[in-house]
């Protein structure tokens, strides 16, 4: 790689807030034709840097060089200009509109009178969609495609100005498998005509799959640049976290309880069929498949926020109905989402009215909320979570993303339920807590909850889960227990393609 | 394409299609209720009569088409009433001013114009305000809805302000193949809006800003002068409905145009345009518009009175927004909140 000129180069960026170094002298650069991936735990400042790239923060030392030449960002559309271009996680388009006039938004071809030339506009994207080889033209509306489809949008946009180095941020993060491939292969498109990638992810399979080059930042601190043929996942995590993480397997010792949550041939139209398990307490269950297998749909339905189309509930033997939340709440069945911030927490309310809004009614004094009992509970499960908040008063949003997860944990712990569902527990959430988040899970089964984790992350439901379910396209595939659970087993499982009760 | 695309078309077409089968529902229903209920022997289908509806759909309709592009952009104006009457006021009023006397008949083009100008300059002082001060368009039209009311009774208290001028009745009333002159500054508006919202920059800007402000901002479009210029055209608008409505009838109350806003963003709503912006176009708004006042004319026609027409009409509209967000949850999934 060396000897060529990097597309990128950073030189001793130093970016500081008001009482924060956000970034402290991160140096990097960008050879033409690599893919490079930049990695970090939450809070390590990546986005800070992509902030500082696409001119929105300026960095109060060090130097932005483009193809060799310093250069000063002044925006987005400045760094688009300069061939710097930016696909983040969240789209941003407009779906109403065709997917012509997003790809030229701003941009869009003029006749006289300010018209819009139609003509002009359809070639020159049914151009560039030509070179991404997607199966849609220029005419469709954004918002209906798939996700996937919306992103090769984005790029698409990219492609319209000689990008020089592209910068993907967590552009898998909503991607089934098979739509990863077609990403990959535009990835790889880009890469042989010398477009320098740098690839944001906290996904390790990925970075290894096709990245050249690992760079690593911790507390904003650049730790250094790796060759992705001579290092491993083990390597790059101990770089990001500065020390080893635990991640054998667990397996409760102590005696397992009744049979708290029992489903017996649930189904939801075509989202999963024909699903049955059953939880008992003191144990963790842990449901693993791709996106779009059904998992999340299942925990939704014992929720209340789905009806099945067919089959039935018991919790502790009886039959339930559970047709809302609150109806789920009265059996005992708590959700903890997948979407933190958007389903699981009022962002804006402090850390007391969060972890009690369940149960507020049930804490009245007369007529009137007791301050008191609130903040007992609080208090209880501040320190039975180790929830670390400088109080009772701290707005939800300020905390970090471990902290809030606990939260919403100690919400539902506080109401004392039968079965605690968690949807991806540590999405988003940096690899350190991630460890605590993991104990807390096994600490609650130990203390004879029933728990379900539903989890996208391998190593994440081999290391606490009893039990595996194992889901392909809305159906189970087979169940493991922890001695059974290979990862060669469960991937067959989960791709549909072996499993013993396959339909 | 893929399924949702299937989805998606099909509950498009019902959206876009569902108004004009409302209005042939109650083309149908008032036809056959009036037989046995109405109170005049006029059929209630009779030629003459759609068109006077056409007509006095005018006053309406003409500020629906502003108020489309501007809700497309992601804004709303309440003020629209209260810029009518000072319109109103402005243009009756100039034509006594000495300034003009030796102007004979063309006061009338010079009065029009300072009236519509009068329009322009009010929506410009919203859209300023919308644009530097990022304060919400509901907030802003709110308290200028109440402002400029109040310049209108500044004027000249609860009196109403009055001139007839002859020349300016009969353009009012004349017609041409058919249509009276209301009418045809109602399509030729439509026209026009519909122009400027699908086939210029100005417009498909104005989409993408309502549908995605934050990529809209990204992609380098500048959405306050885009917002702006939309303030204007409703205000222009509502001065052109004024000039329309009372060259013909040559005295304003100072409290004409009340609730203009509401009948206008019910029509808008009505005809398929989103609340929160980045989809609608003119041809529904038309649709809407004709609607209620199909409703309006057919309910007098089988003698109901003027509550039972709001009631009614209140009715429909919540039926309308239930049934879309109905087929739009259902084309989705259909998730509980």
């Amino acid at each position: 790689m060396t000897g060529k000129t990097p597309v990128l180069r950073l030189e001793n960026i130093v970016k500081t807030f008001p009482g924060v170094r956000a970034l402290d002298g991160v140096s990097l650069s960008i050879l033409p034709g690599e893919v490079h991936a930049l990695m970090g735990e939450n809070g390590a400042g990546k986005s800070t840097l992509m902030k500082v790239l696409g001119g929105i923060h300026q960095p109060n030392e060090g130097q932005i060089i483009v193809a060799e030449e310093p250069t000063v960002m002044s925006g987005p559309l400045d760094a688009k200009a300069k061939g710097i271009v930016f696909i983040h996680q969240e789209l941003s388009l407009a779906e109403e509109l065709s997917v012509a006039e997003n790809i030229y938004l701003g941009e869009l071809p003029r006749k006289s009178f300010g018209r819009v030339d139609w003509t002009t506009l359809a070639e020159k994207t049914n151009a560039i969609l030509k070179k991404l080889n997607v199966g849609f033209d220029a005419g469709t509306r954004v918002g209906d495609l798939s996700i996937a489809n919306q992103q090769m949008v984005e790029i698409a946009r990219a492609l319209t100005v000689d990008a020089k180095a592209v910068i993907f941020d967590e552009p898998t993060a909503s991607l089934t498998d098979a739509e990863k491939v077609v990403l990959f292969e535009v990835i790889a498109d880009l890469q042989s005509q010398g477009v320098g990638i740098a690839y944001i992810s906290h996904r390790m399979e990925e970075i290894f799959k096709i990245t050249d080059r690992i760079s690593v930042l911790r507390d904003g601190q650049y730790q250094g640049t790796l060759n992705t043929a001579e290092t491993n996942e083990e390597g790059v995590t101990q770089m990001m976290i500065g020390r080893k993480l635990d991640l054998s397997r667990n397996v409760s010792h102590h005696e397992l309880g009744d049979v708290a949550l029992e489903v017996r041939g649930l189904s939801c139209g075509d989202l999963y069929s024909d699903v049955s398990f059953e939880v008992r307490r003191g144990e963790v269950v842990g449901f693993y498949g791709l996106v779009g297998a059904g998992r999340t749909e299942i925990a939704e339905t014992l929720f209340g926020l789905r009806d099945p189309s067919a089959g039935t509930i018991l919790i502790d033997g009886q039959e339930v109905k559970i047709h809302s939340p609150y109806d789920a709440i009265e059996r005992g069945i708590s959700l903890v989402p997948e979407d933190r911030k958007g389903q699981g927490l009022v962002l804006g309310m402090n850390c007391r009215d969060n972890m009690t809004l369940p149960q507020v009614d049930d804490l009245k004094a007369g007529p009137f909320v007791s301050d008191g009992a609130e903040i007992a509970i609080f208090d209880q499960y501040r320190d039975k979570l180790d929830i670390r908040t400088p109080g009772w008063k701290q707005t939800v949003g300020n905390l970090s993303g471990g902290n809030q997860q606990k939260i919403v944990i100690g919400k539902w712990l506080s109401m004392h339920p039968n079965v605690l569902i968690v949807d991806e527990p540590t999405r988003g959430i940096d690899v350190g807590s991630k460890a605590e988040i993991h104990n807390l899970l096994r600490d609650l089964a130990a203390q004879g909850y029933a728990v379900i984790v539903i989890s996208s992350e391998m190593p994440e439901v081999l290391h606490v889960a009893d039990r595996i379910v194992a889901m392909y396209s809305g159906r189970v595939m087979r169940t493991f227990t922890s001695e059974e659970v290979t990862e060669e087993n469960l991937i067959a499982a989960i791709s549909g393609l072996g499993g013993d009760q396959a339909a | 394409m893929d399924i949702s695309m299937d989805k998606g078309t099909v509950s498009k077409a019902l959206k876009n299609g569902a108004i004009w089968g409302f209005i042939v529902l109650e083309l149908i229903f008032f036809s056959i209720a009036g037989e046995f209920m109405a109170i005049t022997d006029q059929a209630f289908m009779d030629i003459d009569n759609m068109l006077l509806l056409l007509k006095q759909s005018a006053p309406i309709g003409i500020i629906a088409m502003g108020m489309t592009i501007v809700m497309v952009n992601g804004n709303i104006d309440l003020s629209v009433g209260a810029t009518f009457a000072i319109a109103a006021i402005v243009l009756l009023d100039s034509m006594t001013w000495p300034i003009f006397a030796g102007l004979g008949d063309w006061v009338i083009p010079v009065s029009c114009l300072l009236a519509l100008a009068s329009g322009v300059f009010f929506g410009a002082i919203n859209g300023l305000i919308v644009w530097k001060t990022g304060v919400d368009a509901f907030i802003v039209t709110l308290g200028s809805m109440l402002g400029f009311r109040g310049i209108v009774f500044m004027f000249n208290g609860e009196n109403p302000t009055s001139h007839l001028n002859w020349t300016l009745v009969d353009f009012a009333e004349a017609e041409f193949l058919g249509l009276a002159t209301a009418s045809w500054v109602l399509l030729l508006v439509t026209l026009a809006i519909w122009f400027l919202m699908a086939r210029t920059v100005h417009g498909r800007n104005a989409y993408a800003i309502g549908n995605n402000r934050e990529a809209a901002v990204n992609a380098g479009i500048r959405v306050g002068p885009h917002m702006m210029i939309n303030f204007m055209i409703i205000g222009f608008l509502a001065a052109l409905s004024a000039v329309v409505f009372y060259a013909e009838s040559g005295s304003v109350n100072p409290n004409d145009g009340m609730l203009y806003e509401l009948w206008v963003i019910t029509a808008v709503v009505l005809g398929g345009t989103k609340i929160t912006g980045g989809a609608g176009n003119v041809i529904g708004t038309f649709g809407g518009v004709l609607a209620i006042q199909l409703l309006r004319k057919g309910l007098g026609h089988i003698g109901a009175d003027t509550s039972t027409v709001n009631l009614v009409i209140g009715l429909i509209l919540i039926a309308v927004l239930f049934l879309d967000r109905q087929l739009n949850v259902k084309g989705k999934e259909e998730l509980k909140v």
